[in-house]
């Protein structure tokens, strides 16, 4: 991977670049983490860049934002193979990669209506981490698609 | 047994089935020897939907036991109707009672209520999900019958949303016996439920008909195919026919074919099956407080 594919995307003073995202799922990525620029954020997206890694793949640079432990492990179920650079003082002081947690808690939606999850009782949700997916702690509903799409408002 | 509350059949591996059903043999032998095991222990019911076999299995198993129950009582008449959560339910009927049991029309809530409470909880069917229990006598009316080695069973009718169908076949993996599930495509079973079966190394095979897996079987094992479950009602006509047992049926069948039914029935099993020796869904139900017995025995511990 060259420096000329990372600056596609201007440098940031102090936030996150996640690096290594699969192709095309930049917008869930932002998506995962809540961003739609509603806010203000300035955020840059490079989609579908060479990579020797991966043939390509997508970098999403969020200013002013530091991932916080609870969305790198919702961000690894759609993006497996990416890398965290915290950056401060447009100086990199911590890069990481991604891991797959067992669980992942209070980030998803089950998708089963009739899930007690989804009525008005105190309970967190509860996923369980597949290979392939994700799984419902309480109805064992299994979500394979369109993680993104389940995400708590 | 190994669990203070017994949410899910996956929980049971095949030493706690052999257990339970063990000792609801020696209680069925000599039911007087325990009448008075649990005397001034009490039950907790907490039915938030309508249960007859269920609900009165439990209450007699402990009153045969010398306990008694405490009951939530209809929704209607109960906190529920004012909007109280489920959560809150269970912590207050806690303070009443020294083990609950839970029917809830939502999949999870066994497992939600008990995160909320140290008594033992009994899970007695969370919507589609799990009816642990009932799998309990299920199981043991089938040791009775046709036995546990070398069972070929078949399960027949609403797979999706039968939640017997679903705790039965997670605890008969623990037995290795051949299953084959017979149901309309759109009543299959869930594909979570598949998955599991896959995980535990068992051969799933779905079939539409009866007709070629029938003479194979030990047991056969029918669910109400529910008129409320598709979307109009020609769609069920062409459907229920197709898995209704019969005399004619059962002439295909091996001559000690164990037929059974979580009951309540509706026209699944013809009248005229219950007078032969393949059915055994009375016994079944008979079978309930026994098993119901030994497990509250088994979770309640000894007499104070």
């Amino acid at each position: 991977m060259s420096d000329d594919h990372e600056l596609r995307v201007s440098k940031i003073r102090d936030g996150t670049v996640i690096d290594h995202i699969r192709g095309g799922q930049s917008l869930n990525v932002l998506a995962i983490l809540g961003i739609d620029g509603s806010r203000g954020e300035e955020v840059s997206v490079g989609m579908n860049v060479p990579s020797d890694r991966l043939a390509r793949k997508d970098i999403v640079k969020v200013e002013g934002h530091e991932l916080s432990q609870d969305e790198v492990d919702v961000l690894s179920l759609i993006a497996p193979d990416a890398s965290i650079n915290i950056v401060r003082d447009y100086e990199v002081v911590e890069k990481s990669r991604v891991e797959r947690p067992d669980v992942v808690e209070a980030v998803l939606e089950c998708p089963n209506p009739g899930c007690i999850t989804n009525a008005d009782e105190p309970v967190t949700t509860t996923f369980e981490v597949l290979e392939d997916g994700v799984r419902c702690a309480y109805c064992g509903t299994i979500v394979r698609e369109h993680i993104a799409s389940h995400i708590q408002e | 047994m190994r669990h203070d509350h017994l949410i899910t059949s996956k929980q049971l591996a095949r030493e706690d089935v052999e257990l339970v059903l063990d000792r609801a043999a020696e209680i069925d032998a000599d039911p007087a020897a325990v009448a008075e095991r649990h005397a001034g222990k009490l039950l907790g019911l907490l039915f938030f939907e309508p249960s007859t076999r269920t609900k009165m299995s439990f209450e007699t198993a402990m009153k045969r036991l010398g306990g008694d129950v405490v009951d939530m009582g209809s929704i209607e008449s109960s906190s529920v109707k004012k909007g109280e959560s489920l959560a809150d339910t269970v912590r207050v009927i806690e303070g009443y009672a020294d083990a609950l049991v839970l029917r809830h029309p939502r999949e999870g809530a066994a497992k939600m209520a008990s995160e909320y409470v140290d008594v033992p909880l009994l899970n007695a069917g969370d919507g589609a999900g799990q009816h642990p229990t009932q799998t309990l006598l299920d199981l043991y009316t089938i040791r009775q019958n046709a036995g546990l080695e070398d069972l070929t069973i078949g399960v027949m009718g609403d797979l999706k949303y039968g939640r017997t169908v679903h705790s039965l076949a997670y605890t008969l993996t623990n037995f290795d016996a051949q299953q084959h599930f017979i149901s309309p495509e759109s009543l299959q079973l869930p594909r979570e439920v598949i998955y599991d079966l896959h995980q535990e190394g068992a051969t799933v095979r779905e079939h539409d008909g009866l007709e070629a897996v029938l003479p194979n079987l030990d047991v056969l094992y029918v669910t109400r195919i529910q008129r409320e479950r598709f979307p109009d009602e020609s769609e069920y006509r062409q459907v229920a026919g197709e898995y209704q047992i019969d005399l004619e049926t059962l002439e295909d069948a091996a001559d000690d074919l164990t037929v059974m039914h979580p009951l309540p029935r509706v026209d699944e099993i013809s009248p005229a099956v219950d007078g032969t020796d393949h059915a055994a869904y009375f016994e079944q139900a008979h079978n309930g407080v026994p098993v119901r017995m030994a497990l509250l025995d088994l979770l309640l511990g000894d007499s104070p």
